[in-house]
């Protein structure tokens, strides 16, 4: 009874005063989660949830800035295009390769199925 | 003879081999020595070699060495041992360097204290209750303590520039595109790049010079490899203008950190610099611009902890990593991309184009490092924004692409301030030239008591 009272009251502030209480809530947080595939507890993604959101806020300083007429840079050596001939050169052994795998088998890393029914 | 042999710079080192002084053998034995007495109360290393040939190097735990544990401070790949060299490994083993062993970090390059390793936090050697900063915490540190002779680093937001600042040694962090990044366990890869942690500054553009050029791996790396006849500017600095930038002076700077900066920048004048007050009127934005960024492209690059060819279950990284994993998938993602990443790439270039313009009006641009000194472990933990903000001098080059070098240039309450000298896009030869004038007039020459 008691939640449901505070919840009410929630969302009237949140609807009169028009302002994101939370930037990144509880769902938002279990959505990125899975994105991410990053495995959470429940108490780890509510304190996740609020750090997100705390750090979004600060980067909101970032909405004052006209970047109208501003072409964004992701790469700051402006290289493009870098190719190489196409010829077999020295690379590193099957077993060298499969030495760090936590599961491997005949020549093969095991890993989840895909395809798999559950 | 032993404590004598580790005191020596890289420099120093070599000329000393040259002469017979002393051979690869017990230069090695004297700084294995030096580890194990030591090593306890800094934790600066994770994993420790015994060579007994080639002049012995610290290497940050991230970059991959053959065989050799390569963590990068985390328990998600705990054992993971490399198949290959990193490229700046292979060209260090050709110049007979030897490696001593794999230093502590914080998680995947991820902090500003070394507080953030899986395994235990590094220490600083001037005062073991504070932190070393970081990310490249260990290396700085075995530096400073003379546990090795030079060490490397990566620095993507300042983890060169930052510890080498608190631990009172040289660091520097090259252009973009100066160093091959292969071999680096990514973290931001428009923004990384491995340099060196040194006892001079010298020695700081030998190890340039031997570790950049491109190799055909990092395409980004495409210009030369790193040349310096010798070091430009030999005693005064006749004809350089050097930039301050009103930005790096304001609020947030501790005051004996800004007595200390000043003072040394009144030096550079009296060697003839002619100081410029310059503007880098974006300087606010680079913490939070580098936070989408980096976050949004460390998402992208610790996706390849499946769990599949290396590596435990995604639940085995730390807290700073899976917050900045969050940050950054959800600042990509379907609905936010625009707003967040695509906006903050755009004010990268906006403050790009601070420095290019700035650099119209003096050759090298000056400020504090860090806007305080070593503060005590645990101090700022439970703050990640506050942990954040202690880059924020660091940050805008890191966007930019520049070079930046930090000097030790003194002492506030006891503990080391460093210098940033930041340059033009793949002028590494000028900011050294700065650094090694003023180390010469300043002649610190400071050993921490440990």
């Amino acid at each position: 009874m008691r939640s449901d009272i505070t919840s009410e009251r929630f969302f009237l502030v949140k609807f009169c005063a028009n302002i994101e209480v939370m930037k990144v809530t509880d769902e938002d947080a279990e959505h990125v989660a899975k994105l991410a595939n990053i495995p959470l507890a429940p108490a780890e993604r509510e304190q996740l949830a609020g750090q997100m959101s705390k750090i979004l806020d600060y980067i909101d300083k970032l909405n004052g800035i006209d970047i109208s007429l501003i072409d964004p840079i992701y790469n700051t050596s402006m290289n493009k295009n870098i190719t190489r001939k196409d010829i077999p050169g020295k690379s590193l052994t099957q077993q060298e390769t499969l030495a760090n795998g936590s599961s491997t088998k005949d020549g093969y890393f095991v890993t989840k199925g895909v395809f798999e029914e559950k | 003879m032993v404590a004598n042999i580790i005191n020596l710079t890289l420099t120093a080192t070599l000329k000393a081999l040259e002469k017979g002084e002393f051979s690869d053998r017990e230069l090695n034995n004297a700084y294995l020595e030096r580890i194990q007495s030591t090593d306890s109360r800094l934790n600066a290393f994770l994993d420790i070699q015994s060579p007994e040939k080639g002049v012995p190097a610290a290497i940050k735990s991230l970059i991959s060495t053959k065989g050799i544990r390569s963590c990068a401070g985390s328990k998600i790949i705990e054992d993971y041992k490399p198949a290959y060299n990193a490229t700046v490994i292979e060209k260090l083993m050709a110049n007979n360097i030897s490696i001593i062993g794999k230093t502590n970090q914080d998680e995947f390059a991820m902090g500003s204290s070394g507080e953030n390793s899986a395994f235990g936090p590094t220490r600083n050697p001037w005062d073991i209750k504070k932190v070393p900063g970081g990310s490249s915490s260990g290396s700085a540190a075995a530096v400073s303590a003379d546990m090795c002779v030079f060490a490397l680093g990566t620095d993507t937001g300042g983890s060169i520039r930052q510890p080498a600042s608190l631990c009172g040694v040289v660091g520097l962090k090259p252009s973009y595109g100066r160093v091959s990044r292969y071999g680096a366990i990514a973290m931001a890869s428009s923004l990384d790049q491995i340099g060196p942690i040194t006892k001079s500054v010298e020695d700081a553009a030998l190890v340039l010079k031997w570790i950049s050029g491109p190799d055909g791996y990092d395409s980004n790396c495409t210009s030369g490899r790193f040349t310096i006849q010798d070091l430009r500017f030999k005693n005064n600095l006749k004809g350089l203008r050097i930039g301050v930038p009103k930005e790096y002076f304001g609020k947030g700077l501790d005051e004996g950190v800004e007595k200390t900066v000043k003072d040394a920048i009144k030096k550079l004048e009296d060697l003839g610099a002619e100081i410029v007050e310059i503007s880098l009127p974006h300087t606010e934005y680079g913490v939070a611009v580098y936070y989408i960024i980096m976050s949004s492209e460390v998402s992208a690059n610790l996706a390849r902890f499946d769990r599949i060819r290396f590596g435990r279950e995604r639940s085995f990284f730390g807290a700073e990593p899976k917050r900045r994993i969050m940050l950054g998938t959800f600042a990509l993602s379907s609905g936010y991309y625009d707003a967040y990443f695509t906006k903050a790439a755009k004010v990268r270039s906006l403050i790009k184009q601070d420095f290019d313009k700035a650099f119209k009006e003096c050759d090298v641009i000056i400020g504090p490092v860090s806007p305080t000194v070593a503060w005590d472990l645990g101090e700022k933990i439970d703050d990640p924004l506050k942990m954040y903000l202690s880059d924020a001098y660091t940050i805008p080059a890191s966007l930019a692409g520049l070079p930046g070098l930090s000097v030790p240039c003194g002492f506030s309450n006891n503990l080391p301030v460093g210098l940033q000298i930041l340059g033009k896009q793949f002028d590494e030869e000028t900011i050294l030239s700065v650094g090694f004038v003023l180390e010469q007039a300043l002649s610190l020459n400071l050993k921490p008591d440990i």
